[in-house]
């Protein structure tokens, strides 16, 4: 029963980190109608910025984190601006095959900046607390903590705030939108900003738990597609519930199934998903394009 | 006689380009570049491939590299485990690729566009993981050693062809593409071309005139996975060794910066990428880990610019040129 619960809350950490990501992904989808690629590269992207403001500039872990988020999200504004924007009225493919060589630029260039070794970033809360047998270390607990706060923050700019609400807007129709006076190219830069802000933040969250490594967001940014694919892309709420159940997927079946194909079950999970039914769990029917 | 000087004058192009490519070998300077022009060779064929997939039916595959990888383990355990020779192994390790190619092009192709690249990229990383944790078959990731080079091919009191030289390998895999290339064009512009063309462009109204777009997509599905099963078994082959690595996503995206960068939706396009950007990798040796940021740099800048690719660029300045003619 222990076991069972430590598994639980390991795979609600991982889960709202997940979800953190998603919640960028399904952002970006739903005004560009393209899966950003290079947005599992941002997230690894920010973790080395954290990494380096902490370890050479020196600074504590919660000032590097807003410097992070503020720094990711220029980088995200201009990765929109040179790679997305020209492409808005190409075929989809277009701006696809440009994200992927986005990812090239970012992995390679981190690679040549930092390495291609792992590195391991100093743990800023190594304490432990223990409640009904279950060991909680401080970091994991502030790590889920601060994932729900962010989501609630979001949700309320996206719900409760004019510019959040023009967010929306042009995800549902981006001409509708245009035609009430919404600046759609101001609309972009902005959603690229919060979700690459929000990527950056998710990765330092994890960073002193686990490894930084050069490849930690090719992976993470396959996953990120199965968890809105199971949401439903360009949706919200899936992207939360479907990070919280891929993390919790992920932790249980580390603990009781076979380790070496466990990526291969999410993943076939998702294309068996998409056999039955191609637009994803929750998706709505595609319209024509 | 007029007949075959009309049509020199019409072919005149390639004629040299082919006639250039069979006196290459008396012009490589050591093994090293052989080895590179061979290889530029197997991943034209390659990217032709992706391109017909890509180009011509407009299914961005993030799988196909699996499919080399599938091409490349099947012919290599075919004639390391049970000792078939190279030829029957060959086709029966492409046939196994285009097999299981069939096999998730039922599920994956039902979905569109984004859809699809994301369920071929997980297939494609599931293949991988196979490879490299199925340690029985395929060694793990150590991955398979000492699989034989092509069987001689022997016509007693005439000849042998020996493959264990460069020269001999360098026509073989000529040879290969240029059968590729006759069979692209021959099919890219019969009938069945048109079809791959039109649910590319519109899939919708493709339905709407009587095409039945899942068999089309079917069909392109598979025939690309055969052709690349078939370059992945002849690479496997002439290399000697192979590991999970040529069933790898980095696989996939050579095909895909070859065939953009050269032109998608051409057949000469995939070509000309491949054979210029592994002479390419060569001369920018010493940038090595600054390579791929500049591929990188410029697969956006081409997609932006020339989404046409090389051939695009250079079909535009003909026609311009051909207008400030007349």
């Amino acid at each position: 029963m222990e076991l069972l619960f430590q598994q639980l809350f390991n795979g609600v950490m991982l889960g709202s980190t997940y979800a953190l990501f998603a919640l960028g992904l399904t952002l970006v989808y739903g005004i560009l109608h393209v899966p950003n690629f290079a947005h599992g590269h941002m997230y690894m992207l920010g973790a080395y910025v954290g990494f380096s403001l902490i370890t050479i500039y020196g600074l504590a872990y919660w000032p590097a984190l807003a410097i992070t988020a503020v720094l990711m999200a220029a980088a995200g504004v201009i990765l929109e601006f040179l790679a997305y924007r020209p492409l808005r009225n190409e075929p989809h493919i277009n701006s696809f095959i440009s994200a992927l060589g986005a990812l090239f630029v970012l992995e390679n260039g981190v690679i040549a900046i930092w390495g291609p070794q792992g590195q391991r970033m100093p743990n800023p809360h190594p304490g432990v607390m223990e409640y009904m047998g279950i060991i909680m270390s401080q970091q994991r607990l502030l790590v889920i903590v601060s994932a729900v706060i962010l989501i609630i923050l979001l949700q309320l700019f996206i719900k409760k705030t004019i510019l959040g609400s023009t967010i929306e807007a042009v995800a549902q129709n981006p001409e509708g939108a245009r035609l009430v006076g919404i600046n759609v190219d101001f609309v972009s830069s902005l959603t690229f900003a919060i979700s690459t802000a929000l990527a950056a933040i998710a990765a330092l969250f994890v960073a002193p738990i686990f490894m930084l490594s050069p490849t930690m967001g090719s992976l993470l940014g396959l996953k990120g597609f199965v968890i809105i694919i199971l949401g439903g892309l360009g949706s919200i709420p899936g992207a939360i519930v479907g990070g919280l159940i891929l993390g919790l997927i992920e932790a249980l079946g580390g603990g009781y199934v076979s380790a070496a194909y466990k990526d291969a079950f999410a993943f076939g999970a998702l294309v068996l998903i998409l056999a039955i039914k191609p637009t994803g769990l929750f998706g709505k029917e595609v319209k024509g394009r | 006689m007029k007949d075959w000087r009309n049509w020199i004058k019409n072919n005149w192009f390639y004629v040299i380009v082919i006639v250039v490519a069979i006196c290459i070998p008396a012009f490589m300077p050591n093994r090293y570049t052989f080895q590179i022009v061979i290889m530029s060779c197997l991943m034209a064929v390659g990217a032709l491939s992706f391109n017909l997939l890509l180009g011509f039916t407009g299914q961005a595959s993030l799988a196909h590299g699996a499919f080399f990888g599938i091409g490349a383990y099947g012919a290599s355990l075919l004639a390391l485990k049970l000792g078939w020779s190279f030829w029957i192994a060959l086709p029966v390790g492409a046939a196994i690729a285009a097999l299981i190619g069939m096999v998730v092009g039922i599920p994956t192709l039902r979905t569109r566009g984004a859809y699809f690249a994301i369920a071929t990229m997980c297939l494609g990383e599931i293949i991988t993981l196979v490879a490299g944790n199925w340690m029985e078959l395929t060694g793990g990731h150590n991955g398979l050693v000492g699989i034989p080079t092509p069987t001689p091919i022997r016509i007693p009191g005439f000849f042998t062809i020996d493959f264990n030289n460069q020269v001999a390998q360098y026509y073989l895999v000529l040879i290969f593409l240029l059968i590729v290339i006759f069979f692209m064009r021959r099919l890219v512009y019969s009938l069945k071309g048109l079809t791959f063309m039109a649910v590319r462009n519109n899939e919708l109204l493709a339905e709407a005139i009587g095409i039945n777009t899942f068999r089309t997509k079917l069909l392109s599905f598979v025939v690309s996975t055969f052709i690349v099963g078939l370059a992945g078994g002849i690479y496997a082959s002439l290399i000697g060794s192979i590991s999970p690595t040529v069933a790898s996503i980095k696989i996939t995206f050579d095909f895909l910066l070859f065939t953009l960068l050269g032109g998608m939706a051409t057949i000469a396009g995939p070509v000309i990428g491949s054979f210029g950007l592994l002479v390419l990798m060569e001369y920018l040796q010493f940038l090595q880990e600054y390579q791929m940021i500049i591929f990188g740099v410029l697969l956006v800048a081409v997609i932006v610019y020339f989404p046409r690719g090389f051939m695009g660029a250079f079909m535009k300045i003909k026609s311009k040129m051909k207008k400030a003619g007349t």
